[in-house]
């Protein structure tokens, strides 16, 4: 067991992966030299060199559309945008051809391709570098989505990336980076669609994804001081998503709410929210409560930023609400 | 030009067996057996053909909406070719791609492409590829004027130019973007005038006449796979339908249309076979008739496959999951 912020996780995964494959890249705005906008390839470069960690140019489209050609030519691309925000100016790359050429070739052609996409609020970077888009990439078929929120997470999740034969979407909270965590470097990959029970409990259920999870977890240490013992799950990855857990610990609690940091209206918080009224109505004892981020793009004010994502206290009021 | 007369009557062939798949395409399509939208490529045998002549099996290309002549040429099997179009199980993509999404991984067919200009980014990427595992393979890079106003133009041209990629960008201009001639979509007659933005050679040719087409291509090749990165090559040349099958091209004045059919590239290639004696008109005939049975027996085939089962919907999306059927 090593401690590790989410950062040098994320890293060391990558590291583990390019040394043991040479058909591993890595790829992306300043990756190189410069390692990285917020440092996650930092010493990459060095390692590796310029012929497998490559600096592009600022073209969004070409990254994934590089990530595209060369996984579907014999490589396992990991491709970098700086920000998820900027998945619009390459979306017809991830889209249109990454989810669907597999499907539309009659499956003939394979893309182990991993896109990294630093996602979230909470540093002032204002509406278009802050959002979290999670629900668009899940609506797609043909891709993955997953979105650690610790560490070892972050290893075993980024492993099985790398190993998976399909495109992956990679979430990385960028809040999370200096979050630290015992991973274990010898672990094997985390298999995709299971979620992790952060925190057990008999009262209430609540579901939570990335920086949100360590909200939701501190909102429960308040809860259980006031006799409330919430349950935390963290489905891990968001496609393919573990129902089975979620509706087993609804099951036991009879309560659920779902707390992400998205725009609420057509958020991945909503699909889950309907899955649990189609398979898990009966276990209820409360309507499902969904708590996300407020229906505006992200302000820049600190002020104003932190009063759009969800709280530890809305979170323990709102929960106290079901009770 | 070194090219020896077999190799020359393969070429002729490539174009023949493009120009009857694509005209029973078309006539298919009208009667309603196949479904969709049909691009055809009528017209433009003589591009798709000299470039892929120069091209080894591993090689790859991308390809566009107008694909079926990139696909033929490159080596698709007509008959499974013929079968996608017709939505059938036994078709390349088993029915799910249809005209517009034919690929052969097998060929180095990389896919045709449903998204104009989507396929430059996809190249650049199987560019990469090629120059990291040393394999010498290169890439070309088929699409039409109308993708040169798209961002991924731009962006996968400078991207292998910086990187020294081998990719061979051909660009097939028959100077319409569906209805939008290039006078009135682009300021340039010459889409090659763009290479000098990348610093890269930028070349125009007769895109109907098969050898010219098949020259520039060969030294832009070697240039590729010496390491000395991508070329831009337009192609003139002309479709001799609309943008899709039912297009009624009242935006072209019929005087253009005729003053293109004339340079048809077909009966260029026929008249050099036959005016080099490269062919007599007994073997030409001979030729002819094996690929009007070799794309007779795929209508046959391909009528005679069966529709994909219900149950293939949710197959092929994922190498590992496949959800419930509704």
């Amino acid at each position: 067991m090593k401690t590790m912020s989410m950062m040098e996780a994320i890293r060391e995964a990558m590291n583990k992966r390019m040394r043991e494959d040479e058909n591993v890249l890595l790829f992306g705005e300043d990756v190189g030299a410069f390692g990285g906008c917020f440092g996650v390839s930092a010493g990459m470069f060095d390692e590796f060199g310029p012929e497998r960690v490559l600096d592009t140019p600022i073209s969004e489209g070409v990254i994934i559309g590089t990530a595209v050609g060369s996984a579907a030519t014999g490589l396992r691309p990991i491709a970098e945008l700086m920000f998820i925000d900027f998945v619009t100016v390459g979306a017809d790359q991830l889209v249109n051809q990454a989810a669907k050429m597999r499907y539309m070739f009659g499956g003939k052609i394979n893309l182990p391709m991993v896109v990294r996409l630093p996602l979230g609020a909470g540093i002032s970077a204002a509406a278009q570098h802050s959002q979290s888009l999670e629900a668009w990439l899940a609506h797609i078929p043909g891709l993955k989505v997953v979105y650690p929120s610790t560490p070892a997470d972050a290893y075993g999740l980024m492993l099985q990336s790398i190993d998976d034969e399909n495109p992956v979407i990679f979430l990385e909270h960028k809040i999370l980076y200096g979050a630290s965590g015992e991973v274990d470097e010898n672990m094997k990959p985390i298999e995709f669609g299971i979620a992790d029970i952060k925190r057990e409990g008999s009262d209430v259920t609540i579901v939570a994804t990335g920086k949100m999870v360590h909200e939701v977890l501190a909102a429960a240490e308040k809860l259980a001081e006031e006799g409330i013992e919430a349950e935390i799950l963290d489905p891990r990855t968001l496609f393919p998503f573990d129902k089975e857990t979620l509706l087993k610990s609804i099951e036991k609690t009879n309560k659920v709410i779902i707390v992400t940091e998205e725009n609420k209206r057509g958020s991945y918080a909503s699909e889950i929210a309907a899955v649990i009224a189609e398979d898990g109505f009966d276990f209820l004892d409360a309507p499902v409560v969904r708590l996300c981020a407020m229906n505006t793009p992200v302000p820049f004010s600190p002020v104003l930023e932190q009063y759009y994502v969800p709280s530890a206290e809305e979170i323990v009021t709102a929960v106290k609400k079901m009770f | 030009m070194d090219l020896t007369n077999e190799k020359i009557i393969e070429m002729y062939k490539t174009m023949k067996r493009i120009r009857e798949f694509e005209t029973n395409a078309s006539r298919l399509f009208a009667e309603g057996s196949i479904p969709g939208f049909v691009h055809l490529y009528l017209g433009e045998e003589a591009v798709a053909t000299g470039v892929c002549a120069t091209l080894n099996n591993d090689d790859f290309i991308t390809s566009t909406h107008r694909g079926h002549g990139h696909i033929i040429a490159k080596g698709g099997d007509t008959k499974y070719m013929m079968a996608e179009l017709f939505g059938k199980e036994t078709g390349y993509c088993k029915g799910k791609g249809g005209s517009m999404h034919i690929a052969d991984a097998t060929k180095g067919i990389l896919g045709a492409n449903g998204i104009v200009g989507a396929g430059q980014n996809i190249a650049v990427g199987a560019g990469l590829s090629a120059k990291y595992r040393k394999s010498g393979q290169v890439c070309a890079c088929f699409f039409g004027d109308g993708s040169t106003n798209q961002g991924t133009f731009h962006e996968s041209i400078n991207l292998a130019s910086i990187w020294k990629l081998p990719v061979v960008f051909v660009c097939e201009n028959n100077l319409y973007g569906i209805s939008m001639s290039q006078a009135r979509h682009q300021a340039i007659q010459d889409v090659a005038d763009r290479a000098v933005a990348y610093n890269i050679p930028g070349i125009v040719v007769d895109g109907n006449d098969v050898f010219a087409v098949y020259e520039a291509v060969v030294e832009a090749v070697a240039r590729a796979r010496s390491g000395q990165g991508p070329t831009l090559i337009e192609c003139k040349t002309y479709r001799h339908k609309g943008h899709f099958e039912g297009d009624p091209t009242t935006y072209r004045a019929s005087e253009e249309v005729q003053e293109w059919m004339a340079k048809d590239p077909l009966p260029r290639i026929v008249a050099y076979l036959l005016d080099n004696d490269i062919v007599t008109e007994e073997e030409l005939k001979k030729i002819d008739d094996e690929i009007v049975k070799e794309i007779a027996d795929a209508i046959k085939f391909a009528e005679d496959s069966p529709v994909p089962s219900l149950e293939s919907i949710v197959q092929d999306i994922y190498t590992d999951i496949v959800e419930e059927v509704r």
